[in-house]
């Protein structure tokens, strides 16, 4: 309890200061299949982002025309973890606004503690990265329209060995709808993983979905953003440091074939 | 210990099956669902119908959950708890096939085509099963289907075929409609999300579609636990009108006490959207509304009082003849050491209803003077009538609500309860013993 009492203290005093990763242990993995406990907006109207980029959107509510002015999210990246690649990507992209989404309660913090200080530290940047603590298995919907998001990412996610947890992979036939409902067409899913059976499981369900087709190796070298997969987050370099191998997958979003409408 | 106890009834409690029923589009039949039991009613014939399967006896072994009936009622689908799947023919009443599924069925729907049969199971995916035309007949047993969606890992509650047939719409206990186009191929899965419909704060316990005269496209309509009906464009996900008929019934109670949940169990509406009768729990009777959707506007039209202690538990319209079946029941009413019990009514003359004829309109059958009369009720209400008939409407109330809710309604703890349920985790079991 002192713990947390100390961290409390210490965050308002140097709020310019990275947070420190060794207040905010939380485990390895969590269950994707629970009830939620934490609010969940009821649709993407419902939510707030002027509160997660002030520098871009302003909290005053204007006539809803302007609404569809504003800038909106258009990457995402599910189960961002300690936030690592949004940190890179920042930069990269520095007029686009990006969200990070996290199941584990305290590494959201974490990250969101961790955006706050390289805000203070490095005035008008990082501005375009966020984070929320949801279960984005269950709830992509109530964050996004109907394909807003350019890009979104998936590294390194929990690998789920056994068949009967199968279902619990963020990957799979089923979930491949809902993110290519959010996806634009022509928008990019960004797979990565150290653990080749969960390699080939991604790029099995990518390659079955017809809704999404590989890109081409050629395209995929070129791309800027492919290099951050295995190298901007803290388990990308966990990998990189043991000398691990690492299987990704990048696909693209297509048109459905016979489109009914 | 306690704990455990607790528990233990709240299982016992969540196998109390609602009572459901379902009318056929050209008003043949009417069939009734209770506990494991199927009673069907044919209006032609003037008798109950028996009902042949030549693999199972009885035909279901635990409750069924979801009945409905095709478009061209030539099919009837019911599946439930035992994680069977049924397709009879309704001119036989004879079970044509039996598909398997791994997990309880929670919901169940037929093509407009009258080729595909589609169910929902407990983790939140929907199955496809194609029927054939030659197998017409001959009962073929334990096919297995394949998976046509998914909503992850929550119970669909609903689950409706556009009038149109171009979307399938679902509906879940996380509050969400998803509305999935049904491709001409749907045995490789339907993988084009339409929209979800979003909106409702609580459980989507019901759908339906309406599809106006004078409008190009058809609407769809949702009741949910947050005590409200909505009226969705389901093409754009639009959500055009909110009725809460929690506030109305909050006057309509205000001399006993009001209750608690107000959640609507189930809707049913004419395919012009005139007319459209929600059952509510904790409400004795039947919620009319109107829908007016040029104007997008959904009201509440009337309140029809049946019967002190009277809950429906489903609803069933028949369209031509312009009478709305009320039916209240559940199965395994454990109070009164009753397995099952099941209460119906009738509302008639819903067109003066609807042509705002002077005089108190829609009126409650007589018993006598239902479809079917007595060997109707005989055959649905059972020969035992029970004695204590207010003693036991209140017990199959109380025990419908408790179902429910256990099914629907998420679980809340307090914070040091889930502290205390984490106690009792095996991980941490393990680290006490060994000190």
């Amino acid at each position: 309890m002192s713990k947390n009492d100390g961290k409390a203290t210490q965050g308002k005093r140097q709020s310019a200061h990275l947070p420190r990763k060794r207040f905010y242990r939380a485990r390895a993995h969590s269950n994707p299949l629970s009830d939620s406990h934490f609010p969940i907006p009821i649709s993407p109207a419902d939510v707030d982002y002027s509160s997660h980029y002030p520098h871009f959107l302003h909290s005053s509510k204007n006539d809803p025309d302007e609404d569809d002015l504003l800038p909106k999210i258009r990457f995402a990246d599910i189960g961002c973890g300690f936030g690592g690649l949004l940190v890179k990507l920042s930069p990269l992209f520095p007029d686009t606004l990006m969200i990070g989404m996290e199941l584990r309660d305290k590494v959201s913090e974490y990250v969101k503690e961790r955006i706050l200080a390289l805000r203070a530290s490095n005035p008008g940047q990082y501005e375009n990265i966020s984070v929320v603590r949801t279960n984005s298995m269950k709830y992509l919907p109530n964050y996004f329209c109907k394909g807003q998001l350019s890009k979104i990412f998936f590294l390194f996610p929990d690998p789920h060995f056994k068949e009967k947890n199968h279902r619990r992979r963020v990957i799979s036939l089923q979930l491949l709808d809902e993110y290519a409902y959010v996806l634009e067409v022509g928008g990019i899913i960004y797979t990565i993983t150290d653990v080749e059976e969960l390699g080939d499981w991604m790029k099995f369900c990518l390659n079955s979905h017809p809704l999404f087709s590989a890109i081409l190796e050629e395209e995929i070298e070129a791309d800027p953003v492919v290099k951050l997969l295995a190298s901007a987050t803290e388990e990308g370099q966990k990998v990189a440091r043991n000398g691990g191998q690492t299987f990704y997958a990048v696909f693209r979003r297509i048109a459905p074939e016979d489109p009914i409408i | 210990m306690e704990e455990e106890v607790h528990t233990g009834e709240i299982n016992r409690e969540a196998e109390v099956a609602p009572a459901l029923i379902a009318v056929h589009p050209l008003e043949r039949s009417i069939a009734l669902a209770l506990g494991y039991e199927l009673r069907v009613f044919d209006f032609e014939m003037d008798c109950a119908v028996p009902l042949t399967d030549e693999a199972y006896s009885p035909c279901h072994s635990d409750a069924i959950r979801a009945i409905c009936f095709g478009a061209n009622g030539r099919l009837f689908v019911s599946a439930g708890d035992d994680k069977l799947v049924k397709i009879w023919r309704t001119d036989t009443w004879h079970c044509i096939r039996t598909v398997c599924s791994d997990k309880r069925v929670s919901a169940v729907a037929i093509s407009h085509d009258g080729l595909f049969v589609t169910f929902a199971d407990k983790f939140g995916v929907v199955w496809i099963e194609r029927l054939e035309e030659d197998d017409q007949g001959q009962a073929s047993v334990d096919k297995k289907a394949v998976p046509l969606l998914g909503h992850y890992c929550s119970i669909i509650t609903c689950l409706k075929f556009s009038p149109d047939g171009k979307f399938i719409a679902t509906a879940d206990r996380d509050f969400k409609i998803r509305i999935t186009i049904f491709p001409k191929g749907p045995l490789k899965g339907s993988h084009e999300i339409q929209n979800f419909c979003l909106g409702h704060t609580d459980f989507v316990s019901c759908l339906t579609f309406i599809c106006p005269l004078d409008c190009h496209q058809s609407f769809l309509l949702s009741g949910s636990g947050d005590a409200t009906v909505r009226l969705w464009d389901h093409v754009s996900g639009q959500l055009l009108d909110t009725c809460d008929v929690g506030e109305k019934a909050g006057l309509l109670d205000s001399k006993e006490k009001v209750e608690d949940s107000l959640a609507v169990t189930d809707i049913n509406a004419l395919p012009d959207g005139s007319f459209v009768a929600a059952a509510i729990q904790g409400l004795h009777g039947v919620m009319i509304l109107k829908c007016d959707v040029p104007a997008r506007r959904l009201f509440i039209a009337k309140f029809v009082f049946v019967e002190e202690c009277f809950v429906p538990t489903s609803l069933g319209l028949s369209s031509s003849a312009k009478l709305l079946w009320v039916v209240m029941g559940a199965s395994n009413v454990s109070k009164l050491g009753v397995s099952k019990m099941a209460q119906l009514r009738v509302l008639s003359d819903l067109d003066k209803f609807l042509s705002n004829e002077h005089g108190d309109y829609p009126v409650i059958l007589k018993d006598k003077d239902m479809p079917g009369g007595e060997k109707l009720l005989l055959q649905f209400q059972g020969s035992d009538h029970v004695t204590k008939q207010d003693a036991a409407l209140a017990a199959t109330a109380t025990a419908v609500k408790v179902a429910m809710q256990n099914l629907l309604t998420k679980k809340q703890y307090s914070l040091e309860k889930r502290d205390f349920r984490k106690r009792d985790r095996n991980d941490r079991k393990f680290k006490k013993q060994q000190f």
